[in-house]
């Protein structure tokens, strides 16, 4: 139902509303503080439990990675790649590990799943790049983070 | 005309075609800039100190752009409608006066390009030529968007036009002169002195209603929101101008910057004195020790300045109000210019009418 209500002949003389207004654009302009966050000098703080570029955390030079496939099989993206291979002391290790950013919904739950507290999802958000790369071993052994 | 008087006219359009071909890039800085700071943002900061250089990269922008014609435009119109559109705000200013008169060698220099007797009846009869850039825009362009856009814009116009005249009556009924020159030399006259105060004859303190209803319909003419309807970019994308681009498109911003000029200018001229002082200055004259016959350049220089800042100051005000109200609905625009505006300029020539029968001004 459409109900009408009775305006004050003031209310239909809308140039007092209209200073009003004009006067709180100004207070803003004048006196609020700017919202605005200038990027490349001051980037905005994200919680440390947000989730970045992955890397693959070593401890003294070797990667903490066993290839025991549980990310990948818990990966609804399926965008991890795992190859295994064996070290000289029988010990397991992946050959290939790839990432293929551009199926990753950044969803952590390989960080979730990992046993040895190797796949870690870092702060960086930072990703955009000109090719699509898929994204190997070597280039997430780089210690991004310190989770 | 002699030398004297083609030299004279010549620096007089010289000191008006300058800062008119400047007010677009300054006003496209301060629209952003002020914009910007009203919601709380920075706006364009990057170039030059705080942003002010920006306009220089968006011009070689526009210049470098390619200046493409579609194929299904009438072409002679489509060039032509953006010059149509640039050309009125220039006619217009001719008539407004910035200074008060000066005597060099026994010669007076009226401080007004044109000096015509039909006064302002000149800037609402060539002002309103300005719907044809608008509509040929919108026809040649062969674009439903930009036909209704002109569309919108021509009957807006035509309505507010209606008002406009009829606002202005009252003052031309209060000097009894159609001479802008004449109104602003009028309204130095002392309407009241209130103790200390001493309230000059302006336009505002004798026709507050006439100054308002002139105010609206300027935004109207001047297709400034809330009356932006050809424009609509919500429901017609661009309007009138949608299928411009490059250069052309920037004339069109020029012609509305330069048409809030024209505006500001007027009212300035018909409601705040025109190039009267502004408070104080007077006294400033005086102390510095400037004032006196010997001196009329520096008294020129005053009046000039009191008129710019009082345009200035309706050109952000134009700004400040865009960014303020929201858009009319199209039959609340005509609701508005046909059952409020009308009436009430009628009403307000009547109260003029009674209150100079009375002899109260």
């Amino acid at each position: 139902m459409l109900v009408k209500h009775k305006k004050s002949i003031w209310y239909e003389f809308y140039v007092i509303d209209i200073a009003k207004g004009l006067f709180i654009t100004m207070r803003n302009m004048l006196f609020a503080p700017n919202v605005t966050i200038e990027y490349p000098e001051v980037r905005r703080n994200y919680s440390d439990r947000f989730r970045g570029m992955h890397y693959i955390k070593s401890v003294n030079g070797v990667e903490n990675c066993t290839a025991c496939m549980l990310c990948p099989t818990v990966c609804p993206a399926e965008c991890i790649h795992i190859e295994a291979g064996e070290r000289p002391d029988k010990e397991k290790y992946p050959v290939k590990f790839e990432v293929d950013l551009l199926r990753c919904c950044f969803c952590g739950m390989c960080e979730e799943a990992c046993p040895k507290d190797a796949i870690k999802l870092s702060n960086i958000y930072e990703m955009s790049v000109s090719q699509r790369t898929v994204y190997d071993k070597s280039y997430l052994a780089e210690q991004r983070g310190n989770k | 005309m002699d030398t004297f008087d083609w030299v004279a006219t010549a620096v007089k359009i010289l000191i008006v075609l300058v800062p008119l071909l400047s007010v677009a890039p300054v006003m496209a800085w301060v629209e952003r800039r002020g914009s910007a700071l009203m919601q709380n943002r920075k706006g364009p900061n990057r170039i030059g100190p705080l942003g002010l250089l920006q306009s220089i990269p968006d011009a070689i922008k526009f210049m470098g752009k390619e200046d493409p014609i579609p194929g299904h435009v009438e072409k002679f119109y489509y060039v032509l409608a953006p010059l149509a559109s640039l050309i009125v705000p220039f006619l217009t200013f001719a008539v407004i006066p910035f200074a008060s008169s000066m005597t060099i060698d026994g010669r007076v220099i009226n401080f007004q390009i044109a000096d015509l007797n039909v006064g302002f009846l000149f800037i609402l009869a060539v002002g309103s030529l300005g719907v044809y850039g608008i509509i040929m825009a919108g026809w040649s362009s062969n674009n439903k968007y930009a036909l209704l856009g002109s569309l919108r814009s021509s009957s807006q116009m035509i309505s507010y036009e209606l008002s406009m005249g009829l606002s202005v009556i009252g003052i031309v009924m209060a000097f009894s002169t159609v001479h802008l020159g004449e109104i602003a030399r009028a309204q130095g006259e002392v309407l009241m002195t209130l103790g200390p105060l001493t309230i000059p004859k302006w336009g505002i303190f004798i026709q507050p209603l006439g100054f308002l209803i002139f105010l609206t319909t300027a935004f109207a003419e001047t297709n400034r929101l809330p009356f932006d309807l050809p424009e609509g970019e919500s429901e017609l994308v661009a309007g009138y101008h949608l299928e411009y681009g490059s250069m052309k498109f920037a004339l069109f911003m020029m012609a509305e910057y330069m048409n809030m000029a024209v505006a500001s200018g007027f009212i300035a001229s018909l409601y705040f004195g025109g190039w009267q002082m502004l408070p104080g200055m007077h006294s400033v004259l005086d102390v510095l020790g400037l004032s006196g016959l010997t001196f009329d350049i520096v008294r020129v220089a005053f009046e000039a300045l009191s008129f710019l800042l009082k345009l200035c100051f309706f050109m952000w005000f134009f700004v400040w109000v865009r960014w303020t109200l929201p858009r009319f609905r199209y039959d609340q625009l005509m609701d508005f210019g046909w059952k409020v505006l009308l009436p009430l300029s009628l009403a307000n020539i009547f109260i003029t009418g009674v209150m100079i029968y009375y002899r109260w001004y």
